[in-house]
């Protein structure tokens, strides 16, 4: 193989709870502004998405209709994403554009569930009743609200990208495969630009109960992620996060400017049933990024007890890194996390300055030197380990 | 290679079947069926998983197509598989079956989301998180057939399997490894999935005879049939499996993938996506339409993607596009969905070893706007060096392979 080409980022767009663009996510950041709501889905803290209105990058009514609110998310975080990178409209490149989305699923029709659910277990079984119920009471449209690949979908009808088009799924890890990836085509030459991202709406009691089935809901108070030791859990949060990544030379060829180098991804799969598994396995992707120890990290750390103590043992062998944890003032995002955490990791290389701790365990300290580094960590809730690492370009 | 679908477990099983043209379609026994539009689907009945649900069988079939792949294939050691997994797998949600229990489990007759909420921690219902999480069966087949890295799921609707295809080829030709596996899955029909298509419209209505229901490419058809199958494939550079001895079986030749940014479930009217999706893979094997010799159509049966399919293959193979052997596989084993464009790719590669193309069933009254060379109603001797099978799919997914029986 030649020798890999070097990727840029050069368009980032992100929503979240704590507002929308790269200017109010800075400045968010900087005053430690969070927004959590403690009483909506009380006992559950979520991170609820700050307003948006839609109309701004998804225009048709009927095209706002047809998508579930994730969809909505990431098609509008995609359309930031385009226009960061000066490609929104420009048919030749978004003809040719890569897509790679890591989703999850849309969000139930939990009163037409429940209402099912509850005449099932009165008694009125009888064996037509749970099909002419879902006949009758599913919306038709809602399915395609649902599907995983629909997120993409929507974006190739919303915005153009036209190119490849692939879902990864899988929580957390899907994300940190689906950058994986993408870079592993651009560094090859087998793609020139691509668009990466995922959205998540953190505000959905169908979610609530799946994570609930294994007790890794954050409940009663909100707390940073590292002071979460006798509390453990994640706050569910709503983001979505889109980047464009293109070769150097298609970046410079369009006059494009960047924001960062993404110079490495790397992923595991660590066997969880040994305890340890966690660390070693960050131990091992940290030595393949070969990084100096005085940067930076952004991790996407979820509070969960078990795989965040093994974060922080990790942690505890790289004392000279500034650490930032995204979870505490996001909340946890799944799918969304990692491409969070490599926005921010190119917004603060972009400015010259990682954006200030927010943590009262001390584990996050301050960052007086303009980081020239900064590792993205991600670990799944359950499974799925990786790193990337982002650069300044000077 | 490792198939299942409704026909049977085993490349042999299929194939007999296959080119006998029996069909795997039946009426539902696995739930009722009262007040369904569409009654009949390819399932897997006689594979069976306890706790049953989607997701477990989906996962079950997976190990059963990818343990006949290794087996064939020799690689690696048991357990042990020298490279990475793509997966191409179906959506996961939480069944009904397990939200039934969860509300039994309430314990009155009316509750609230936060009733359900107050039951469901505690760990009583911790399998059911690892379930139906997206990654559980990628998960799962990694650890048992001891893959490497991080396994990729992913869904492209009904072109998931080709593109995990694609995937696959694309890790080897970037030097980043000589194998993968390739698995694709889908153990879907349960009724809220059969519910939800039939709401589209996209169901066959043709209940009875339900083996007669998957009729494409003919002017009566009305829909596609629900199916389940998995197909695995072992994938590896060819210098890579002829430096160890291997027998190669075949040889990916090209891919191709465009996306349709028209509709979320109609294809563009002037088949453009499609057209740009063939000549990818053709450009990408650098071969001419000339030198394709048999299609293995996405042929669905719906009314709009057999008329689409005809469109774009025309656009691109001219008058040839009447002289081709066409077939679709769904006339007999239905849309296995997740694991369609894998299985289809598995029987597109028995085609050329044993130079056979499986018919196009139910093939009675043939659709005058689709001149395909139908390969209808019996299997088809013919000399086939190179295949083309196509995968096109909900929210605009289109990919098209092209397979050889030796390098080109």
């Amino acid at each position: 193989m030649n020798e890999p080409k070097e990727a840029w980022i050069t368009g980032i767009g992100i929503i979240s709870s704590l507002g929308e663009g790269l200017d109010a996510h800075w400045d968010a950041l900087n005053a430690r502004r969070i927004n959590v709501d403690e009483k909506r889905f009380a006992p559950y803290v979520v991170h609820p998405l700050a307003p948006v209105s839609f109309d701004a990058q998804i225009p048709k009514k009927g095209d706002q209709r047809q998508m579930e609110a994730w969809q909505r998310i990431g098609t509008y975080a995609a359309g930031l994403a385009l226009d960061s990178a000066g490609v929104k409209g420009n048919q030749e490149i978004l003809g040719r554009m890569d897509m790679i989305v890591a989703a999850g699923g849309g969000e139930r029709d939990v009163p037409v569930d429940l209402s099912i659910l509850q005449a099932y277990i009165q008694g009125n079984a009888s064996p037509p009743f749970l099909n002419e119920r879902l006949m009758n009471d599913l919306r038709p449209t809602l399915f395609l609200a649902q599907l995983s690949n629909l997120l993409a979908g929507n974006i190739a009808i919303v915005h153009g990208v036209s190119g490849t088009s692939r879902t990864f799924m899988g929580e957390e890890a899907a994300s940190i495969d689906a950058a994986r990836i993408a870079l592993a085509r651009i560094e090859s030459g087998q793609s020139d630009i691509a668009l990466v991202g995922a959205a998540h709406n953190g505000e959905r009691s169908d979610l609530l109960i799946l994570y609930e089935f294994g007790d890794f809901n954050l409940k009663d108070k909100f707390e940073p992620v590292w002071a979460r030791d006798n509390h453990s859990g994640f706050a569910l949060g709503s983001a979505g996060v889109f980047l464009v990544i293109e070769s150097r030379e298609h970046a410079e060829a369009r006059g494009a400017k960047p924001y960062a180098r993404l110079t490495n991804v790397v992923t595991d799969l660590a066997q969880r049933k040994q305890p340890g598994a966690v660390t070693k396995s960050l131990e091992t992707l940290w030595a393949k990024l070969g990084v100096a120890d005085d940067n930076a990290l952004i991790t996407g750390a979820t509070g969960v007890g078990s795989v965040t103590s093994e974060e922080k043992a990790f942690l505890r062998g790289h004392p000279g890194t500034a650490v930032r944890a995204t979870g505490t003032s996001f909340g946890h995002t799944l799918e969304t996390q990692f491409p969070l955490g490599l926005a921010l990791a190119a917004l603060s290389l972009s400015r010259g300055a990682l954006f200030p701790p927010n943590d009262p365990t001390g584990l996050e300290v301050e960052m007086s030197k303009p980081p020239t580094q900064i590792v993205v960590m991600g670990a799944g809730h359950w499974q799925g380990e990786g790193m990337a690492l982002v650069e300044a370009i000077k | 290679m490792g198939v299942v679908t409704s026909l049977g477990a085993g490349k042999a099983d299929n194939w007999k079947k296959l080119t006998a043209g029996e069909s795997g379609i039946r009426t539902v026994t696995r739930f009722p069926i009262d007040g369904l539009k569409s009654t009949m689907a390819g399932t897997v009945d006689f594979v069976t998983v306890e706790p049953s649900s989607s997701t477990a069988l989906t996962e079950r079939l997976a190990d059963i197509s990818t343990e006949e792949a290794l087996a064939q294939s020799g690689i690696g050691r048991k357990g042990d598989f020298p490279g990475p997994l793509f997966l191409a797998v179906a959506p996961v949600e939480v069944e009904w079956p397990q939200r039934i229990e969860v509300g039994r489990a309430v314990g009155k007759a009316e509750f609230t989301v936060n009733d359900v909420l107050a039951i469901s921690g505690g760990g009583k219902f911790a399998s059911y998180h690892h379930r139906f999480m997206f990654g559980s069966v990628a998960g799962h087949l990694a650890e048992k057939f001891g893959t490497k890295g991080s396994p990729i799921s992913l869904s492209t609707a009904c072109a998931s399997g080709a593109t995990a295809i694609q995937l696959g080829v694309e890790a080897i030709r970037r030097g980043e490894t000589d194998a993968a596996l390739v698995v694709a899955t889908d153990g879907s029909v349960n009724p809220e999935a059969l519910i939800r298509f039939s709401l589209l419209s996209a169901l066959s209505t043709q209940n009875i005879p339900p083996q007669g229901a998957s009729k494409p490419f003919s002017k009566n058809r009305d829909g596609f049939v629900m199916a389940e199958g998995a197909g695995t494939l072992v994938l590896e550079s060819y210098e890579a499996a002829v430096a160890r001895g291997a027998t190669v079986l075949g040889v990916v030749a090209g891919c191709g993938e465009l996306t349709d940014s028209f509709h979320r479930t109609r294809s563009s009217p002037d088949g453009k996506p499609i057209i740009g999706c063939v000549n990818k893979a053709l450009d990408d094997a650098a071969l001419t339409p000339g030198q394709i010799d048999h299609i293995n159509a996405h042929g669905t049966a719906t009314p709009e993607n057999d008329k689409m399919e005809y469109i774009g293959i025309s656009a691109v193979f001219g008058e040839r596009a009447k002289e081709i052997p066409v077939s679709s596989n769904k006339s007999m084993i239905g849309h296995t969905i997740s694991a369609a464009g894998a299985v289809e790719a598995i029987i597109s590669l028995l085609t050329l070893e044993h130079q056979r193309i499986p018919p196009t069933i139910n093939y009675e009254v043939p659709d005058p706007a689709i001149p395909f060379d139908v390969v209808a109603n019996v299997a088809r001797d013919a000399r086939v060096t190179a295949v083309m099978s196509n995968s096109f799919g909900f929210g605009g997914q289109n990919a098209s392979l092209i397979l050889t029986r030796e390098p080109i």
